[in-house]
């Protein structure tokens, strides 16, 4: 009993300790997330209802922003090219991210060397990318242009015609995959060899062995870069706002590159926040509606 | 029992290398990966060979994929088109060295806090600085541009630097993992010795977490110096631009009327230079760094 009424003060004092050091070391996250995540949060909720043009006060309008986006053709515009972009460069970009990784983690030479020329792009800066696609690409003296029109073969206008510009995009997109392909490549790394010897002593081809031990091993992240492609292609940004400035013919005027236009070249920033919200709203219903579906498809080892 | 292993193991070998469909598997496997390897290398051939050409060269059919004469001076006639000087200044000291500083030591002390102080509310908070990383930037985009505007803090790096104080919700998870991979034992030695909860963080810790420090270090700075985005939002003097400010402006004068001489030639040069550190990081930190970047999947 002694023992017992003796130590609880000093656990608790310990914890005391504990909570005081805790909450000291974590402040700058703590305070960091108030001041540049829920106060901007909040008050963009509460900009969405009001006309701002940064140099007159916020003016309360109500739901107007939200209402007048029903009618905005615009606005419906940029939800399909957004749709189209999300809808295709997800799977894609997840689908290439896998293969690539695939084929790497399969008996071959030099490995790091080709691991390293798939990853590279992924990490280069953003204006380099769109500079030198823009030029590879030109539709005059583009190198694959140029090749072309030495060969006497048509031209293809990646960047210039409307239907063209969004497969372009994709390709591009295709070949920053490398951050995902290095998350499948440790995924592939992890699955337990015996796992594939097991396979191939009941008979298994390589074919089946990657239907029913790959993919399932691999299914949690699958979702996993899928809901990172799901959310980063609502948010897709840099790239065509640098390459296409959203065209040609507004093709490539996705959500991102609209909400911009609105806030800083229109300086409508109430109508840009309901944007924001609705992004916000949109993207959280896909990722519920991504992780939902994931019980049927998502195999978790239990362990 | 090994060497049967191994003998085991040897005679399957032979036995599917002389397979034709196992041959002809992996002739298929190395076609795909020389050929995906040469279109992803395609485009920095193009621009680097670009960058050494001049405008004769540049407007030809068929593309002429050797620079003759190659004119390397290019590189640092271009890089006099601006003042680059002045914008790598802007971008490494004003931007990528301070908002790393701030990344690396806040965040390392969230993480700290995170993973070896038990406190409750501990981990519903670590779930919410996760979950953060989900909201899209947009959302904050315009109420931020309006605090940062009202602190007159417009056409200064304070925007994009001060934020970096108050820790980087992947930093931490990563730094957290790695933390959380240190031995309690060591701690508790320490503070049986009197040491407080910062010099246990200070003498034992961060010293151990060395590699998982640099790998954070190296993605913050990269992300400074790639960054487009924040730059674009909140600096808008010429005299303050970033290097990726600067590019985007020789780009953009290279399609109006009377674009200068040899535009593409030196935009590909410049592309090249700015290209080159992240090239150099990640030619001698390849493994960290792939790791890195590898953990944050490993959860998902």
């Amino acid at each position: 009993m002694a023992v017992v009424s003796s130590r609880w003060p000093r656990l608790s004092r310990m914890q005391r300790h504990d909570l005081f050091y805790g909450v000291l070391f974590a402040s700058p996250w703590l305070i960091g997330f108030v001041l540049w995540t829920v106060y901007p949060i909040i008050s963009s909720l509460y900009y969405s209802f009001t006309r701002y043009d940064l140099l007159q006060p916020p003016q309360f309008i109500g739901l107007t922003n939200y209402i007048n986006l029903t009618t905005d053709d615009d606005f419906f515009l940029v939800i399909q090219n957004t749709l189209w972009w999300v809808v295709l460069s997800s799977p894609i970009g997840v689908a290439s991210a896998f293969l690539m990784a695939v084929l790497l983690n399969s008996r071959i030479i030099a490995r790091s060397a080709f691991r390293a020329i798939f990853f590279f792009p992924s990490i280069v800066p953003i204006i380099v990318v769109s500079s030198v696609w823009a030029f590879v690409l030109n539709i005059q003296y583009g190198a694959i242009n140029a090749t072309l029109r030495a060969l006497e073969l048509p031209t293809i206008p990646f960047l210039s015609n409307p239907t063209v510009v969004k497969p372009t995009l994709l390709l591009i997109h295709m070949w920053m995959q490398g951050g995902a392909m290095v998350i499948f490549l440790a995924t592939l790394q992890e699955v337990p060899r015996e796992l594939y010897e097991a396979a191939t002593m009941d008979g298994a081809g390589s074919w089946s062995r990657f239907w029913s031990i790959t993919l399932p091993m691999c299914s949690p992240v699958i979702l996993f870069n899928m809901v990172m492609a799901f959310i980063g292609g609502f948010q897709n940004f840099a790239l065509p706002w640098l390459l296409t400035q959203g065209g040609p013919n507004r093709s490539t005027e996705f959500f991102a590159v609209f909400l911009y236009r609105n806030a800083f070249q229109y300086l409508r920033m109430g109508k840009a926040s309901a944007l924001a919200w609705i992004l916000f709203i949109v993207i959280v219903i896909f990722t519920v509606m991504l992780f939902r579906s994931s019980a049927r498809w998502v195999y978790y080892r239990s362990e | 029992m090994a060497a049967e292993a191994l003998t085991g193991d040897t005679t399957t070998r032979r036995r599917r290398a002389i397979h034709p469909a196992e041959i002809a598997g992996t002739i298929v496997r190395y076609i795909l990966l020389i050929g995906l390897a040469l279109t992803f290398l395609l485009p920095f051939y193009w621009m680097a060979s670009s960058a050494m050409k001049d405008d004769n060269q540049v407007f030809t059919v068929p593309p002429r994929w050797i620079p003759n004469p190659a004119y390397v001076g290019n590189f640092l006639s271009a890089w006099q088109v601006q003042d680059f000087n002045l914008f790598t200044f802007n971008t490494v000291v004003k931007y990528a060295i301070p908002s790393t500083i701030g990344t690396v030591l806040s965040s390392a002390l969230v993480a700290y806090s995170f993973s070896r102080i038990r406190w409750p509310g501990r981990d519903l908070l670590f779930a919410i600085c996760l979950a953060t990383m989900m909201i899209p930037f947009q959302v904050r985009l315009v109420p931020l541009f309006i605090i940062f505007k009202d602190l007159d803090w417009i056409n200064t790096y304070l925007p994009l630097v001060v934020p970096a104080f108050f820790g980087n919700a992947f930093f931490i998870f990563m730094l957290r993992q790695f933390f959380r991979s240190i031995p309690t034992e060591l701690s508790e030695a320490a503070v049986i010795d009197g040491a407080n909860e910062f010099q246990v963080l200070v003498r034992i810790i961060l010293p151990l977490a060395r590699p998982a420090l640099t790998v954070v270090a190296l993605f913050a700075f990269m992300d400074a110096w790639n960054d487009y985005l924040g730059p674009l939002i909140y600096i808008n003097n010429e005299p303050e631009w970033t290097l990726a400010l600067a590019i985007q402006r020789m780009g953009r004068a290279m399609t109006e009327v009377g674009a200068s001489a040899n535009a593409y030639p030196y935009l590909m040069a410049v592309s090249t230079i700015v290209t080159m550190p992240i090239l150099l990081i990640f030619f001698f930190a390849q493994r960290s760094f792939i790791e890195g970047i590898s953990l944050s999947g490993l959860k998902g």
